[in-house]
Order: C-alpha cells, then structure tokens, then sequence
C-alpha cells in the first residue's frame, strides 16, 4: 500500500468552507446554507479522487471552488503548494480544467470545434495561428477524433463525439488536474465505456490528475484511485478505493454501497434502511448531519458533532469509530 | 395457456414523417406480458423504447403513424377505440409514471386533488372516499404523515417524493398494467434503490403486470422477468433475465454488457468494453440487421432479412448466428 | 498509441449551421416575402433621384391634385398625381421611404445599443446592476411614449434629427427586458462557465460566448423596434410634431393631405398603403428571423 505521504499533493484543500445566503420569504432575513463545510483534501499527482455523494451535498459547489467559479467563504486551496485562492484566475486555469457533465451544453453552439479547442491558446496568447492549428490537430488525435471534424459545429457531432472536444479543449493547455464533473452520465451506456477509456489512457500519457464526480458508484470503483464521499457539504469518509469498497466504514457509505444495482439477475432491489428525505441544507441535522437517517444511531449522534478520525488510510468522521480508536 | 395476456403486441411499428423522408423509429417489435410479471425494455437513446410504451398508452402525438398486427389489452383490440374508451382505459385499467416527477405534476394543484382526482375521473366515488383511498396510497409508497401532506404543493416535495406521489397516482385505480418510462433516472443512488424497491413490492402486492423502460442493465437485471433489448427501432434479442444476463446471444445484448463496469468482473482501471461506431439513421429503408454496421460478426448475408432464433425457453434473438458465444468476449 | 480509433467510423452527421439556415430560409414564405418586399423598397429608396423624374420640392400651381394614373384626368407626367402645391407625388412618395427607412434604422440603432448594453449587464452582472436595470425599464415602462416624444419636440421644435435621436431614447425597452432574459438563459449554460475556467475575461465571455448566442433575439427586437419606430414617426409628423414640411416624409403626406381626404381618398391612400407595406414587410422578416433562428429540434 502506498502511503499518503510519499509524493506531495498536487491539490490540496484546508478547511474550505462555502457559505451562501438564502433568502426564504420575501420580507425574511437570508439564511446561511453551508454548501461546503471545512472539506480538507489532498490529492497527489496521477491519483483519481472520486467525489461520490447524492445531488445537494456540496460535490458540485466544490468543483466550481477548484475550478476558480467560486470563492471560498474560509480555506484554503492549494496547487503545488502555492495558495490558489486570490490568484488571477488565468494562471489557475492553465493547471486546473474542467470536464462538464453535458456536452450538449457545455460547447459553444456557434463556434467551430476548432475555435472551441483553441480558445483556451487564444486566450492565454500561446503560440501564433499556424501552432494553435497544430495544437489542435494533435488534440484530436489524442482524443481519438478524425480531422475533418475540426471545421463541422457541435451540433454536427454526436454525444459522445461532443464530450471528445471537451476532452481536448481541456488538455490543449496541458492542465496538471482535469475536474470532471460526471462526466458519462449525460451519455449513452456504449459511449460511457468509450469516454472512461479514453480518460484512463490519458492519465497514464499525460500524467493527469483527476477529481472524478460521480453518482454511479460503480464508475468511480472502476476509474478511482482514492474515494471521497460527501454528506451535506462535509466529507464523512475518505480512503483508498479497494479499501473504500471493500470495507466501507461509514454507515453513509455503507448504504451508499448498498444501494449500487450490480447486473446480476439473481439478486433482487436491496433494501437501504436510508430514510427517504435528504435533510434541508438550510436547517441541518443537530449533531451528526447523518444521524436522522443513519442505521446505527446512537444517542450521542444527536447532539456531538462527529468526530475526525484519521488513520494511515484516510479519515472517517463518525461517533462509532471515535470510541474503537479511544478504546484500543 | 391458461390465462389470456395482459397485453399482447405484434408488428408494431412506429413511423415518424419528417421533411427528409420518414423515420421509422419503431421496426415491428413483438412482446406479450402477462399478470404479475415484470418486462423491462432496455436500449439506449433513439433506439424506440419510450415510444413503444407511448404506443401502448395510445398517448403518441398524431403526427407519428402508428401500426400493428396485434395491440390488445386483456384481449381486447386497442387500435380503431373510440378516444373515449382509451381515456376510460388510461389512468384506471392502465398507468403510467413518467421519468421527470416535477413536469409531470400539476404545479397549481395540492398533491390532494392531483391524486383524487385519478380516482374521481374514473370511479363512482364521492370526494371523502378519494380522500381516504389517496391517503392509503401515499401510505403505500412509504409517505409519512400522509394526512397532513395532502393539503402540500409539488414544489413543497423533494425528487423522491414526488415520485412517489406519482406512483400513488398511478395506483389509485388499481390498474392491472403500469408502464414506468426510466421512473429512478433523475434521482440519487439511494433513492432509486427506495423506489424500485417500492415499485417491486406494489407490483407483487397488488398483482399488476408492469413495463419499465430503462437504459440501466443494473435496474433490468434486478427488477426483470422478462426483458426486451431494443436496437434501433427492433427488439434484438428476448428472454428472462437470467438469460439475457447470463447467455446474451445478440452481439448487441454481449457488447452492452462488456461496456458497463461491474465491481468484481471488470478490473478497476482496465479497459473497458466498448461498442464501436453510431446507430444509424432509420430515415428511408433500412433492410438487414441494423446492428452490422458496429458488429465484429458482420457478414454479407446481415444485408438481408434476419432470422429469429429462439429456445424452448423463449429466449429469443435475432442474428444470422444461431450460437453468437463462440466469440471471444 | 491505444486509442479508440472507433470514432473514425463516425461521420459527422446532420447538415452544417449553414446548411440549416439555408433549407429554413427558402421554406419560409413570410420572411421571403418580407424580404422582398423590404429590398425593393430600401432599392427604390436609394434610387429615388433615378426613378422620380422630378424634384420632390418643386411646386407648379398649375398641376395641383393630379389624381393617380387609374383614375379620370391623370397626367402621364405625374404617375401617382401631384398634391395640392402641385408636387410630384411619386417623388415625394421615394424620398418619403428614405426617411422612413432611416428614421427605423437609426433610432432602432440607437435604442438597441442603449438597451442591449443595459440588458445584458442585467443579465450578466446580476445582483445591483440587475436590480438599477429593472428599475429603469420600469421608469421607462411607465412613461407614455407618445406623450413624451411630442412633449420633447415640442420643447427642441420638430426635426428629422429630433425626432430620430427621441424615438432612439425611447424604444430602448424592449431591448433591455429581451435581452436580459436570453443573457440570465445562455449564463447558465456550461459553455459560459467552461470559458470562466479557461481563463477568459469578462468582456471576451461576454462578446464571444453570450453575443452569438442571443443575437437571433436582438435582431427580431430590432425589427420589431424599426417598424414601431417608423408608425410612431409618422404619427408625430401627422400631428405636426414630427418631421417638418416641406420635407417628404410619409406621415407628413398624409396630414397635409387630410383635408381632402373626402374627396380625392387616394391623397391619403397612397402613402397609408406604403406605410403598410413597409411595416408589414419588416415584422414579416422579425417574425421568420425569429423561426430561422430558433434551436434545431433535437431527435
């Protein structure tokens, strides 16, 4: 196994904290809704960090934090070691890029492929017009999309197809870390296998480091090296993927891993013992956020916040292991 | 056979007249379905599996032409009925809940009168009645403090709730057939795990025979009977799950299956499977097997019309080879 | 290299942007229509000194109210007739479509500029600058606009330039509610926040990411604009606030010739009838710009 501390990170997060306000009511005060609450991550170079949690736990707004959409309320985040926060968001963009989950909207329906795969050297001021061609005849190539494409519009292209571009408009500018934000579950069971392929292979050519948001669980244990897994803006369990997925610890991830249809037709649904409602983010949980739908609540649960317990693995933030670690 | 089907459809085809000629989305697809038994019909996009089971609602838009040998209901011949008894099957003797539970809602109307009113259309009932038959459908579907979410708006609702206030509605006359078009796409893991759980219990309680449309094998292999692998516009391949699971013999059924990661088979990193090329166009003719153009068994002879093979087990598919396991997986 | 060369087997499928374009345009009848009819009046317009024969402004009381060449009495010199100082009314009429058209042209420029500019900064900037925005367009919302414009001409006295740069001040409105909604619309979309990640400033995103896409939806406001434009001038000059005789302008034709509207109709009918045509030939063109334009349906 290899320990955490061997390479250091290439992305690092310390206590990033997102906090917006809602107004409610027309003549109500806003309220504070904590989309992202004190999230510590690091990722080390060629990792693959799956961010796995349901819609609303704050996945989204961290990516959009990372990608310099969003500033943090409080945290840090980190790049190489260099403080990213209150940076020119254009030196960012040349380490961190995004893949988006829509590929029908996330291409510009008026610009050529060419355009949209060079915008990025064009706006950065990299190399003359003749280069950037070249630029984005090797991007297509290495994205595995025939030549002629370059002049036809998205909406020539097939879904698939669409998310190839995106791919390439993100590694022109050789990005460290590539942000994908589920980034098959717009497409089509046959071109998914297609695009996680070529995400696979890429990672191993360019030596890419990716933060993988996904819902479908079984893509994550294919593609992750790490698993982070998210509950209401914070992140309850973080740990190796084997081990992740071997041995959940979590009750969160344990239903979350319950949950997952495998194709085998010999097994019926499974019955997650997960309360149906998500909590409203504006009022949490008192306590452990997870407690009113947690299988094995206790009674501290309802009123300790959970604490932080790390290991050479990874971190689990649940009252049941605080006592195990105390105990032995 | 004992007992008439459900629904029994034959040849039906779907046509959809388009400036560039016309498209035939739907190429004489057969299925029968019987009480108590679950088909789910998987295919990916454009490959005919939401309009099939519009087809069978009689809810296609009048522009597209629709066809079949055979559509019948309990025995009765749907196509030639009267708009009338199609309304008076809809929604009572058959039920349908849709993919997106927020544009299927009524935004205006309280989740009470939405679910009442399924039952006050079709029933001789009086309006306390409804009320009492929809608070022991929401219920049903795992609603807590029914009562009081009676009086509440769709918009008060979270995805999950609302989906099962669908599945309530659908309900509510105890139809005999529910068609649910990809019902746990737009929800989270864990709350389509809550719903499939939901449908499969209902279902088995109350008897009904039901088609899920779906585009995950994950859903199909735990919620099928029977299932149905559509391919642009053509049920390729038929049988029980097991079987389609366990011995796919149309190499579209074999490719889908190599193309899904599955925690344990596939390796984690690994590559994956995958199915080349596009599905082709289904404007004009399209004559032989449509699945050549992307099959590594293509032959001259796909060119023309297919045969379909079938086992005593009513696992059928249609490909030119009768035993498609030889190849290499 | 292991890559899917599988995509290779994929053509690009369906037509180009262009391609599109060109199979909706030739299969729309109103905006063929409304576009040939708008060239032919911009080219009888630009080729008035050509095809008039005559001065606009020169009188002769000796040919006053010659009527039109289908009726009794006509002068083949004078096609259309002569008014009641004796002016070529066919002259008048041509130059008349210059004014006409620049009027449209110009102040449907102006209150497009004002209101794009206010309308996508809403849109964009959100927050404040929305909220100053909406304020305004209700401001504006609020005031009559008819009223205002022959109030402020009243003041400056009527000109074809007063008159151009009023009916500009006030139109803008349209504009800044249109395209504020498509600017809230295409924000959201991932395109705008993929080009934020790579880096793009501000006014890049805005021109080359935001314009294209909601420009459909500033050229139909336009037309909409230059044909209200264009009524609400001849409105002012009918009232005699607007353009000033003996400038040939439209509305002006028809309010000087309103006396004898009872008996010699086709005074009036002949520029009325040109009024229509023009204003009907350019919300044609709005109206099958708009369907041109609009999203391909997808499946």
């Amino acid at each position: 196994m290899s320990a955490a501390g061997s390479s250091p990170p290439v992305l690092e997060l310390a206590g990033v904290t997102k906090t917006y306000r809602v107004k409610q009511g027309l003549f109500s005060r806003p309220k504070p809704l904590q989309a992202v609450g004190g999230v510590d991550l690091r990722i080390r170079k060629k990792d693959v960090l799956g961010l796995v949690g349901e819609s609303g736990c704050g996945k989204s707004t961290l990516a959009k934090i990372l990608l310099g959409l969003e500033a943090p309320t409080s945290g840090r985040v980190m790049v190489d070691g260099i403080e990213a926060a209150g940076q020119d968001r254009t030196l960012l963009a040349r380490r961190i890029q995004p893949i988006f989950q829509d590929p029908y909207s996330s291409l510009n329906p008026r610009k050529s492929i060419e355009d949209i795969i060079a915008l990025p050297l064009v706006v950065h001021k990299v190399g003359d017009s003749a280069g950037r061609a070249q630029a984005v005849s090797k991007m297509l190539d290495l994205v595995g999309l025939p030549q002629r494409v370059r002049r036809g519009y998205p909406n020539q292209l097939s879904g698939g197809q669409r998310q190839r571009v995106a791919i390439a408009r993100a590694l022109v500018m050789k990005p460290e870390i590539v942000i994908c934000d589920e980034p098959t579950s717009a497409l089509d069971v046959s071109v998914q296998s297609q695009i996680l392929n070529l995400l696979g292979d890429l990672r191993e050519e360019l030596s890419l480091t990716y933060l993988f948001i996904s819902h479908n669980l079984a893509v994550v244990e294919h593609l992750a090296t790490r698993v982070a897994v998210m509950y209401l803006g914070r992140i309850v369990e973080e740990a190796p993927a084997a081990d992740l997925f071997a041995e959940p610890r979590h009750p969160y991830t344990k239903a979350l891993l319950a949950s997952v249809l495998t194709p085998d037709p010999s097994m019926s649904v499974p019955d997650t013992h997960l309360g149906a409602s998500y909590p409203n983010p504006i009022a949490p949980p008192s306590g452990c956020h997870f407690h009113p739908r947690c299988a094995a609540v206790r009674d501290i649960c309802k009123t300790v916040p959970p604490p932080h317990v790390s290991d050479t693995k990874g971190h689990v933030d649940c009252h049941l292991y605080a006592e195990r670690t105390q105990a032995a | 056979m004992s007992e008439e089907p459900i629904l029994a459809v034959e040849g039906l085809t779907i046509d959809i007249p388009l400036a560039q000629g016309t498209l035939h989305a739907v190429r004489g697809i057969d299925f029968e379905l019987n009480r108590g038994e679950t088909l789910c019909i998987v295919g990916e996009s454009g490959s005919g599996k939401s309009l099939t089971s519009l087809a069978v609602m009689g809810l296609l838009p009048k522009r597209l032409e629709c066809a079949a040998r055979k559509l019948a209901f309990r025995g009765t011949e749907l196509q030639g009925q009267p708009a009338s008894a199609m309304r008076q099957l809809r929604g009572n003797r058959m039920a349908m809940i849709f993919q997106e539970p927020m544009t299927s809602l009524n935004p205006a109307y309280t989740i009470g009168d939405q679910l009442a009113e399924a039952l006050l259309l079709h029933r001789r009932v009086s309006k306390a009645e409804a009320r009492a038959r929809a608070v022991e459908l929401l219920g049903k579907v795992g609603i807590t403090a029914a009562e009081s979410r009676l009086s509440q708006y769709p918009h008060q609702l979270s995805g999950g709730l609302r989906q099962r206030v669908m599945i309530a509605m659908a309900l509510m006359c105890e139809p005999e057939l529910v068609i649910a078009d990809e019902p746990t796409t737009a929800l989270d893991v864990t709350i389509q795990a809550q719903i499939l759980r939901l449908l499969v219990d209902l279902q088995r309680e109350m008897n009904m025979a039901m088609i899920l449309v779906t585009h995950d094998l994950g859903v199909v292999a735990r919620v099928a009977d029977k299932v149905a692998v559509m391919y642009a516009g053509e049920v390729v391949e038929q049988g029980t799950a097991k079987e389609i699971f366990e011995h796919p013999s149309h190499p579209y059924t074999q490719g889908l299956l190599r193309c899904i990661p599955v925690p344990g088979r596939t390796k984690p990193g690994e590559h994956l499977g995958s199915i080349p090329g596009i599905v082709p166009s289904l404007i004009g003719k399209v004559e032989g097997c449509a699945f050549r153009t992307r099959c590594d068994l293509a032959e001259s002879a796909c060119a023309k019309p297919v045969p379909i093979h079938r086992t005593q087990g009513g696992h059928a598919w249609r490909c030119i080879h009768s035993d498609t396991e030889r190849v290499p997986a | 290299m292991a890559r899917d060369i599988d995509t290779l087997a994929e053509e690009i499928q369906g037509p180009s942007p262009a391609a599109i374009l060109r199979r909706r345009v030739f299969g729309h009848y109103g905006l063929l229509f409304g576009v040939t009819a708008l060239l032919i009046i911009v080219a009888l317009a630009i080729l008035a000194p050509l095809l008039a024969g005559h001065d606009p402004y020169a009188q002769s009381l000796v040919a006053r109210m010659k009527p039109p060449f289908w009726m009794e009495g006509s002068d083949p010199n004078h096609l259309l007739g002569t008014d009641h100082l004796g002016r070529d009314y066919l002259a008048r009429l041509l130059y008349g479509a210059r004014i006409s058209l620049a009027i449209g042209l110009i102040a449907a420029f102006i209150s497009g500029l004002i209101g794009t500019t206010m309308g996508v900064a809403a849109g964009y900037f959100g927050g404040r600058v929305d909220l100053v925005v909406t304020f305004l367009v209700n401001v504006r919302l609020a005031m009559p606009v008819v009223l205002v414009a022959l109030a402020v001409v009243a003041v400056l006295g009527g000109s074809l330039q007063v008159v151009i740069v009023v009916l500009g001040f006030l139109l803008w409105d349209r504009f800044a509610v249109v395209m504020r909604s498509s600017t809230l619309q295409v924000r959201g979309l991932e395109y705008v926040n993929a080009a934020k990640a790579i880096g793009c400033s501000t006014r890049r995103i805005i021109l080359s990411e935001i314009m294209p896409n909601i420009l459909n939806n500033l050229i139909v406001v336009m037309t909409l604009e230059m044909a209200h434009a264009i009524l609400l001038e001849a409105a002012l000059s009918f009232l005699g606030l607007g353009v000033q005789p003996p400038t040939p302008s439209w509305g002006l034709m028809i309010s000087e010739g309103k006396q004898m509207m009872l008996f010699e109709p086709w005074v009036i009918a002949i520029p009325g009838v040109a009024l229509f045509i023009l204003v009907l030939a350019i919300n044609l063109l709005g109206d099958g710009l708009r369907d041109i334009t609009a999203p391909e349906n997808r499946s």
